[in-house]
């Protein structure tokens, strides 16, 4: 009875946080709820109309939705960049940065099953997908495995961080006892849920681009670089802004997770380049479409070219000790590789899979205006979700939010 | 029904209600025989009578007394204020079930009970042939209050020591297509997006099977010169990829070879479509459209019956003519007899004849997916 009254107190409490705060802030969380507003209309009509609203076809038949999930899932792994450190190698350096990491891949999963049910041709039914209830193809299809995988990864981020948020409520300690095995699951989980997610698209002997023992690797080592770019950059925006201490030492810390992992990553690009055109067969004819382009369709060009630049220098960048002590350099080296990765796991990835077709024919695939929309709302939730969880864990650890028992 | 059923189906009382109306023979003619109060109140009820019972149910006997009396002299125990309260929300979710729909008709009521039902059933292939039955009844009533038109749909189960294969004569096909419309026609296709089940590949002598420079979507005279055709569609094989990857079970094989997908149970992932190395997929971007003059009424629930958006489909090798014994509309419709299906475990069909003594070959056979389907030259 206690514990609910504690966590009645801590949801007014949070609900009074959220709601309050600077111009920027109301700016911020105003725009966001906009752009998710003009994504829900963009999903009603998608709704209406069917995928046909999207850019999407029986030749191409996955496409901006399944890309942003598949980088998506990276970023919600990289939480165990930070946790891995934190408690179970005992580095104190990186406490601070354990909250909103996993705050961060709590906003991401949110974002992944969004995005999975805004491609699915018939949402009212996917309670056939729940088990029990519906009927779960296990162990078979690589889907179930990965809903199974995804929320309970979701529900392990969820619970750490509340749990000890909950007990810093009320000013008592965390028990180690309770949240360190949470954690130490946490680690092997977040390797599943990504592995699984790149076995998903491995398993399928249709198309040779994908099915490729390298593919789960290459998923976990630009999770690894591109998920800590982003929680750098998210912690850089909280230090400016909050009264939240972050110190110079953990940043650079994790820029050295990042610089390690971009530096696999592209060690395996070249490994993989190498396969596709050294000795080309019929099976590169993807990967020859999506860097050089085939009979004259190139959609896919400038994207690439884009990213591999992108990707190369900001990895080169890191690597010297004193570029990546820089702090700014540092953080337009993490921009440039979340980008440079967001567009190789997503556009590089699932697209060119697609083309050629089964037998040779090649569709382009081009993103409708609904399907943009319908994006970048569901990318505007995940801010909003993230913020949220951030501005309620800083008021905590800040001793600003602390239950107030009525007696005392 | 059995109890051993795998799947949780949502009860509401709506079935034993269906059941209760279904044994006096009742369904749809109003106020013809006893039925349960609660369905009185709902169905038979004029506007004014709805009205005064609306008014009865809520104040009652309060309403020929005066303010005073109805504030202060309440007598009522919590018996009866629950009753009140109950009977009030009754009729206020009625009124807002008769006050959403347009018409409110006893057809009206029974559409959106069939839209019910049909919305919380099961997986077709965990059904037992009564369920099997009450959905295509379910089906077959709906499309006639739909369209005042009838059709005929079948659940027809596969029949013992039945495999069928299908052969494809290279020599012979000419490219006419005659194959590609008579199955749009027999399994009711969208006929905006111009969905085809059948793809003929245009390809020139001597080169062999290039795929990629192949030609699908010709317009001119065929038999073009130095040219040779060959069909693809879906190959129903014995290790269907489709299949494995399904997270829901909507698609399957069934005991004769054939692999289906029950289309109110496919939750549209498009899993199957990226797994099918023979791009035997199809899915309905939106909602397939055939003109109602053109709908062919004789339908398998596993076959042409009506399609809705976002559901995957693929040939069944016209599960509706060959488990009644005939041939598959293409076959049927091929004016070379290039097409040959039969069923593989008899030993004196024709397919095991070809089988047996020309040179076949299948695609892709390194994917170890075993095709049903076999290419041969004459």
């Amino acid at each position: 009875m206690g514990a609910f009254k504690v966590f009645k107190s801590l949801v007014v409490d949070s609900l009074d946080t959220i709601t309050k705060g600077s111009k920027t802030y109301h700016l911020w969380m105003g725009f966001l709820t906009l752009v998710m507003l003009i994504g829900m209309y963009c999903y009603s009509i998608q709704l209406e109309e069917g995928l046909s609203a999207t850019g999407m076809s029986d030749r191409v038949s996955w496409g901006l939705y399944i890309s942003n999930f598949t980088f998506l899932v990276g970023v919600a792994a990289a939480a165990v960049m930070l946790v891995m450190p934190t408690y179970v190698l005992k580095d104190i350096d990186f406490k601070q940065a354990v909250l909103i990491g996993e705050g961060l891949a709590v906003a991401a999963l949110v974002m992944c099953l969004a995005f999975v049910v805004a491609d699915m041709g018939g949402p009212s039914v996917l309670w056939h997908m729940i088990p029990g209830i519906g009927v779960f193809n296990f162990p078979n299809s690589m889907l179930t495995w990965d809903v199974i995988v995804l929320n309970g990864y979701l529900f392990i981020n969820i619970s750490i961080p509340f749990y000890i948020l909950f007990k810093h409520y009320q000013n008592k300690e965390a028990k180690k006892s309770v949240y360190v095995p949470g954690a130490i699951i946490s680690v092997f989980w977040a390797v599943g849920i990504h592995l699984v997610t790149a076995f998903l698209y491995q398993g399928l002997q249709a198309r040779p681009f994908w099915n490729n023992a390298l593919l789960g690797p290459r998923f976990l080592a630009s999770a690894f670089a591109a998920g800590p770019s982003l929680i750098i950059l998210v912690l850089a925006v909280i230090r400016s802004f909050t009264a939240f201490k972050i110190e110079d030492k953990t940043i650079k810390k994790i820029a050295m997770i990042v610089t390690v992992a971009a530096q696999i990553n592209l060690i395996m690009l070249v490994s993989e380049l190498f396969k596709e055109f050294y000795a080309p067969t019929h099976h590169s004819e993807s990967a020859y479409y999506l860097f050089f382009g085939l009979h004259g369709k190139d959609a896919l060009l400038p994207w690439i070219w884009t990213a591999i630049p992108l990707n190369v220098l900001a990895t080169v960048i890191l690597t010297f000790n004193k570029f990546r002590n820089n702090l700014k350099v540092l953080y337009v080296c993490c921009f440039m590789l979340f980008v440079a990765i967001w567009i190789e796991k997503g556009f590089g990835l699932i697209v060119p899979g697609f083309i050629p077709g089964p037998y040779g024919k090649i569709v382009e695939y081009l993103p409708t205006g609904v399907e943009i929309g319908v994006t970048i709302g569901i990318w505007a939730m995940g801010a909003f979700v993230f913020t949220i969880l951030a501005k309620t864990a800083i008021g905590i650890e800040l001793g600003e939010l602390r239950y107030k028992d009525k007696k005392a | 029904m059995s109890d051993n059923k795998k799947w949780y189906s949502l009860d509401l009382g709506l079935n034993n209600k269906k059941e209760s109306s279904g044994s006096c023979g009742c369904g749809k003619s109003e106020g013809s025989c006893s039925s349960t109060p609660k369905e009185q109140v709902e169905e038979e009820l004029s506007p004014e009578e709805f009205y005064e019972a609306a008014i009865n149910a809520s104040i009652g006997e309060e309403r020929h007394r005066d303010g005073f009396e109805q504030v202060f002299d309440v007598k009522m125990d919590r018996r009866s204020a629950f009753k009140k309260l109950t009977a009030s929300l009754l009729i206020g979710a009625g009124a807002v079930t008769t006050s959403c729909s347009v018409t409110t008709g006893s057809d009206t009521k029974e559409k959106a009970q069939i839209d019910w039902e049909e919305q919380f059933k099961g997986n077709y292939k965990l059904m037992t042939d009564e369920e099997k039955q009450g959905t295509i009844n379910r089906l077959m009533r709906s499309y006639e209050l739909r369209t005042d038109k009838k059709i005929n749909m079948t659940a027809e189960n596969a029949a013992e020591d039945v495999l069928f294969g299908y052969a494809f004569n290279i020599s012979k096909c000419q490219g006419y297509m005659n194959c590609v419309s008579a199955c749009v026609e027999e399994n009711n296709q969208d006929r905006n997006s111009e969905m085809q089940y059948i793809r003929i590949h245009e390809m020139k002598d001597g080169e062999g099977f290039k795929f990629d420079k192949a030609d699908d979507n010709y317009y001119h005279e065929v038999p073009a010169e130095g040219h040779f055709y060959m069909g693809t569609q879906c190959f129903h094989c014995d290790n269907p990829p489709c299949v494995e990857v399904c997270p829901v079970q909507a698609t399957w094989k069934e005991e004769d070879g054939l692999v289906v997908i029950d289309y109110d149970w496919c939750v549209g992932c498009r899993y199957c479509m990226a797994a099918c190395p023979y791009d035997g997929r199809r899915f309905n971007w939106s909602k397939p459209e055939v003109p109602e003059p053109e709908v062919n009424k004789n339908q398998h629930y596993l076959g042409n019956r009506m399609r809705k958006k976002g559901v995957m489909e693929k040939c069944t090798f016209c599960v509706q003519r060959t488990r009644k014994g005939k041939n598959p509309a293409c076959v049927e419709a091929c004016p070379t007899g290039a097409r040959i299906f039969g069923n593989l475990l008899d030993p004196d069909s024709t397919i095991r004849w070809v089988l047996e003594n020309k040179k076949v070959f299948r695609l892709k056979e390194d994917l170890g997916t075993e095709p049903k389907f076999w290419y041969f030259m004459d």
